[in-house]
């Protein structure tokens, strides 16, 4: 009986450690970091001496539009032809496995890509548009997924008095299917979101690390998170890294909330 | 209907193809990500020689004569992930045990979005805990800079875990209630019910949960970067500083030209390899799975 006494404790202690681990990490950044955001470091130049995180702010802002304007139409129609068009088949198997692989993908790789791709061959550059569509292959599967799941979950007499009262399949899709999926795949667009302001490895060699406020979407820009990897490897600005820390933890908290929010949205409105 | 049954036709037609076309575009990226890399990569594996940079053991890309040995890096990738899969696997299946039977519903609440929010924070802020808060105390306590594959390996534990909590605990809720009914009717107590009877029944999935946390283990990039301690050379010891694939990407991408630039991609195209072979080890699993079950 021994064993099973020791195991009841483990399960305990791991999931304290997991609360733990979450919570000293948070308590931690907002502790070193909250101090250190100073309205200086919001002015709107960046300068060695005041290293202000507005144009980083805008620039991730940018990114974040542009990405999502690329893979939201891109991911939703995919997530609708593999639910509500195709039949079971060795063909969706496939785009499953592709879609599946996709997410697997290291971001590093999905950077060296983009330097290789969008950067050189296509001979953009470091931009914000090579950066953005390299980010919008990345959280491709995201919405794929997430739209998968939330279009498979509207029930199927949905569709059935759609089509019996005349509509086409096209029209059945989008003023029934999708109006009553919305909450579910602005949950995935959300959780998308997310990825795009926290990443860093897939943006240094393809939108670059300058340090200004996009002119054009030609022009190289450095992310928040981005800014805070430049901030705290070069070791001058640690303090500033940490409240760069801050607000990427606060937008990234946020962001999970209000995807919490819509998905339980969603279910209240199914019931 | 008024507008014409032709239009309507090629409407929803076009529509179709429109949806089908975006589809494949998955696996157009798929299939380009594989091209660029590969052919980019090929080159130096011809020019530098495939034994000597996947055998090789000294990265010295700027030295004349350059040498470029991967297996340092390599073995780096694999030091960390196997130091990363030691503290996330039991963590987090025992985790996923607690959310699916011991968590009171109350707490549940709270439980499902921390371990969500772990998932969502960014690389690069682990990597900041752990240099700032992490490797000064593993600098105290173990001797050495702190940067090492000790540091490297919690930290990379703890980033895996919302995907080992996540996966594992769907794959213990989709065991049959009464597997565990049984178990419990039959006398075992609670704890040997699920250890015994639900785990095995659910071992697919779990494998399937640990083979997940090695692929993000492996790719992982910024955090690493920031607490390994990026040395070039073979692994020394658990407290010693070593370099990933990873982290060679980002650290020498910046300046490498010609033959170090194309050792990079090769660099890329191994990482690339290997998860490919980790998702078909996924597809492996998740068909067997679908055979037991079906």
């Amino acid at each position: 009986m021994n064993i099973y006494k020791l195991i009841h404790f483990g399960v305990w202690a791991a999931a304290f450690l997991s609360a733990a681990a979450l919570f000293i990490i948070i308590f931690y950044i907002l502790i070193n970091g909250a101090p250190h955001l100073t309205p200086d470091l919001f002015s709107w130049r960046y300068t060695s001496e005041n290293v202000s995180m507005t144009p980083a702010i805008i620039n991730t802002a940018v990114m974040t539009f542009l990405t999502l304007l690329v893979s939201v139409p891109l991911g939703l129609f995919t997530a609708i032809y593999l639910v509500e068009y195709s039949k079971q088949s060795r063909f969706l198997t496939f785009i499953r496995l592709a879609v599946q692989t996709l997410a697997g993908i290291p971001s590093i790789v999905y950077g060296l890509f983009g330097l290789i791709f969008f950067v050189t061959f296509l001979s953009w550059g470091f931009s914000i548009l090579s950066g953005a569509l390299t980010l919008a292959i990345m959280v491709l599967p995201v919405i794929i997924r997430t739209g998968e799941e939330a279009l498979i979950a509207v029930p199927s007499s949905y569709r059935e008095g759609s089509f019996a009262l005349g509509a086409t399949r096209l029209r059945t899709v989008f003023r029934v299917v999708i109006p009553a999926a919305a909450p579910g795949i602005m949950a995935g667009i959300i959780l998308a979101i997310g990825r795009i302001v926290g990443e860093t490895a897939a943006l240094i060699y393809t939108a670059g690390t300058v340090a200004k406020t996009l002119t054009s979407l030609a022009s190289s820009g450095r992310t928040l998170a981005v800014h805070m990897y430049v901030l705290s490897s070069e070791g001058f600005n640690t303090d500033q890294a940490a409240a760069a820390a801050v607000v990427l933890l606060a937008l990234v908290a946020g962001m999970n909330a209000l995807s919490l929010y819509i998905a339980k949205k969603a279910v209240s409105y199914e019931q | 209907m008024t507008a014409g049954k032709g239009g309507l036709h090629t409407r929803e037609k076009v529509m179709r193809l429109v949806f089908l076309g975006s589809s494949i575009l998955s696996l157009f990226f798929l299939a380009l990500i594989c091209i660029f890399l590969f052919s980019n990569g090929v080159p130096a594996l011809f020019k530098i020689g495939a034994a000597n940079l996947l055998l090789g053991t000294d990265w010295s890309p700027v030295d004349t004569p350059p040498f470029f040995g991967l297996l340092p890096m390599i073995l780096g990738s694999v030091c960390v992930t196997v130091g990363a899969v030691i503290v996330g696997t039991p963590i987090g299946i025992f985790t996923a045990v607690f959310m699916v039977y011991y968590c009171p519903a109350s707490l549940y609440k709270l439980m499902k979005p921390a371990v969500e929010l772990l998932a969502g924070i960014p690389s690069i802020v682990y990597g900041f805990f752990g240099l700032v808060l992490l490797a000064p105390i593993v600098r105290t306590i173990f001797g050495g800079s702190g940067l090492s594959m000790f540091t490297a390996s919690i930290i990379l534990g703890i980033m895996i875990l919302p995907t080992i909590v996540a996966v594992s605990e769907a794959a213990i809720r989709a065991v049959p209630a009464s597997c565990y009914e049984n178990a419990v009717a039959l006398g075992a107590c609670r704890e040997r019910s699920i250890f015994c009877a639900v785990l095995p029944a659910a071992a697919g999935g779990v494998t399937a949960a640990v083979v997940l946390g090695i692929g993000r283990a492996v790719g992982e990039t910024m955090a690493v970067v920031m607490v390994a301690g990026n040395q070039a050379r073979m692994p020394a010891g658990v407290f010693q500083g070593l370099r990933t694939m990873t982290a060679n990407i980002v650290l020498e991408m910046g300046y490498a030209a010609d033959l170090h630039r194309d050792a990079l991609f090769v660099t890329a195209a191994l990482l690339l390899i290997f998860i490919l072979i980790i998702n078909a080890i996924l597809f492996y699993i998740s068909s067997i799975n679908r055979l037991q079950h079906s």
